[in-house]
């Protein structure tokens, strides 16, 4: 693996920059951005579900208040697009740092419930908040990029960036003491890692990446409505962690390209595309329960990729640099 | 005064059937540890199945209804069965992702048969209010609360005074050391989720001819599912009971004097509130897994 990683990555970037020219298509190349923006809200939500063991169900808040965010910034201040993005990105960190602070507190299934709760309830106050999110009439007029090709290359490079930033968290002392909660919570606490701090930063950093994903969405579309809050989009998120591969990096990416894709490969199939689509969900999850990235590592006779496997190691060096509280 | 008193019997009429809806998914929840999206679905089956029976086979009102719930229990085993047996030792995660695989499955599968169109299923009931005192009462929604009533008493008495339910109180305690007490868990497991899938589409069979039907219709069960099973304390059915009541009544006393754009948001609030301030849920007995 680790010899044909490079290998790997370079192939990888050079397809994503030509992606413009390969699908020159106006639809074709909408896939390509929704796949990139996926790819960063996969590998963001990959952060609490993979690294930390924390399934939160509530990540489409983030990606939503970005949006919402850049197209308010957008159209009361004419904000140009960039600073739409960083206060999409601000506003959904803000929230992560909320949200988190108060739904950690709790584990297991309350936490998923919980951050389904968040969730809906900003969903339903985007819906009914008329004066300032006109409801389900939604914001018409949001200034577009200027091509899609702009469009696609402010995706990729926040798909690239979350991969980076990923990167190096998951290697970072907050990484490390996620993988030892998530490996054992009350082992991890007895040796004072600091659980609650480093999870509420996790989640700060992954609902800031989710937040600029929005923001780009909003700018994408042009037109803003409370179904960027559908709780179907997390879903979406969720399976592509899961199939993808929990706890790798590869996994999040190639379960948003897979996932993006399959609905379309689907269309001849019309009104059983959703069928066979959760029949084939149910096959992945079922033959691949740790999902295809690891089972296709196992299968070639390599290592699992490196996150996890580093698990049992980093947790003894983390707790020795952070002797107190 | 009036108004309040009619706001809070509207609230327990609903509230009974969410009390049955949240007991199915606390049983399968609190046992088998398992997080069931798929619970709503079994209350959309319960109520196409009861407008099948009852509009395309031409069957009688009672037979439709209780067809429709024997079809839930047979649809939970096989589900139990076929898909989460094998998974019984992978992570909570993987198996929500399966339930939520199923949800879209299934729901998918009821839009493919009968379409998006909202239908409705014809009752016998008199459409005529009943006044008692100074509220007014529908004679259909007195047979569904009754009917709930007389379901969740049954399912308490059953788990109370049975083998089956002695068995299903000592897995929910301790699954390994019940399978050590030769209790059979996995038969255990396939009566709980069957159970479970039986009581949403029992409540799906009761609201069915009050509203319409259609295949998105178990989304909002699911979501008031949830909301009982949080504020009643996980595996908890009288807790379950009371919180479906007061649910209902919330609701109902929301949508009266707050706002009724806000009115499924009253579940959700109550949910946050409860896991802040009183985690093991609103009625004792903390049964927390995770």
């Amino acid at each position: 693996m680790s010899a044909l990683r490079p290998v790997l990555l370079a192939a990888a970037a050079v397809l994503a920059l030509a992606v413009p020219w390969l699908a020159p298509g106006g639809y074709a190349l909408h896939l390509a951005i929704m796949a990139a923006l996926y790819a960063a809200l996969a590998l963001s939500l990959n952060l609490l579900l993979g690294y930390a063991g924390q399934l939160s169900l509530g990540h489409v808040a983030y990606f939503g208040l970005g949006a919402y965010a850049a197209a308010l910034a957008n159209l009361e201040l004419g904000a140009p697009i960039w600073a739409g993005l960083a206060a999409g990105g601000a506003l959904a960190a803000a929230a992560g740092l909320v949200i988190g602070g108060l739904a950690f507190k709790v584990r297991g299934a309350y936490f998923v419930i919980l951050t389904v709760s968040f969730a809906e309830v900003i969903r339903l106050i985007a819906l009914n908040w008329m004066d300032v999110t006109q409801g389900p009439l939604g914001l018409p007029g949001i200034t577009p990029f200027g091509s899609k090709t702009s469009a696609w290359f402010a995706a990729l490079a926040l798909a690239a960036a979350s991969l980076v930033a990923c990167h190096r968290i998951v290697r970072s002392r907050t990484g490390r003491a996620l993988v030892a909660l998530r490996e054992n919570e009350p082992l991890a606490r007895s040796i004072g890692i600091d659980v609650y701090r480093h999870l509420v930063v996790a989640s700060a950093l992954s609902a800031g990446m989710a937040g600029v994903a929005g923001g780009i969405y909003a700018h994408h579309q042009a037109f803003m409505s409370p179904e960027v809050f559908s709780f179907g989009y997390t879903v979406t998120m969720v399976i592509m962690v899961v199939a993808g591969g929990q706890g790798t990096l590869a996994g999040p990416v190639l379960g948003a390209i897979l996932f993006t894709l399959l609905p379309e490969w689907l269309r001849a199939a019309q009104e059983w595309r959703l069928v066979v689509y959760a029949v084939i969900l149910l096959a992945v999850v079922v033959f691949m329960p740790k999902g295809i990235v690891p089972t296709a590592a196992a299968w070639l006779g390599r290592r699992r990729p490196a996150g996890p496997a580093a698990a049992p190691n980093a947790a003894p060096p983390a707790a020795a640099a952070e002797p107190r509280q | 005064m009036e108004t309040l008193l009619q706001h809070l019997v509207n609230g327990l009429m609903l509230g009974g059937t969410y009390a049955l809806l949240g007991i199915g998914l606390t049983l399968v929840f609190g046992i088998m540890n398992v997080v069931n999206f798929a619970h709503g679905e079994f209350y959309a089956a319960g109520a196409f199945g009861t407008y099948a029976l009852l509009v395309k086979a031409g069957l009688p009102f009672y037979p439709s209804l209780a067809g429709a719930v024997v079809g839930g229990v047979v649809l939970g085993a096989l589900v139990e069965r076929t898909v989460l047996r094998p998974l019984r030792a992978e992570s909570i995660e993987t198996t929500m992702l399966v339930m939520i695989g199923l949800w879209i499955l299934m729901q998918n599968l009821e839009l493919a048969i009968w379409g998006g169109i909202p239908q409705s299923i014809p009752n016998p009931f008199s459409p005529f209010p009943i006044e008692v005192g100074p509220i007014l009462l529908q004679p259909i929604y007195v047979f569904v609360f009754l009917s709930a009533a007389a379901t969740i008493v049954l399912v308490h008495l059953g788990l109370a005074h049975t083998r089956w339910g002695c068995a299903m109180r000592a897995t929910f305690m301790d699954r390994r050391t019940a399978a050590l007490m030769g209790i059979p868990v996995d038969r255990v497991y396939t009566i709980t989720f069957a159970l479970g899938a039986g009581l949403s589409a029992a409540a799906g069979a009761l609201l069915g001819p009050v509203f319409v039907v259609y295949p998105s219709m178990g989304d909002l069960a699911s979501l008031k599912a949830f909301s009982v099973v949080i504020m009643g304390g996980l595996g908890n059915v009288a807790g379950a009971t009371a919180a479906g009541l007061t649910l209902g009544v919330a609701e109902s006393l929301g949508a009266g004097y707050v706002s009724s754009a806000y009115k499924d948001a009253v579940g959700f609030l109550m949910i946050i509130l409860v896991l802040l301030v009183r985690p093991e849920g609103l009625f004792g007995r903390a049964g927390r897994i995770g």
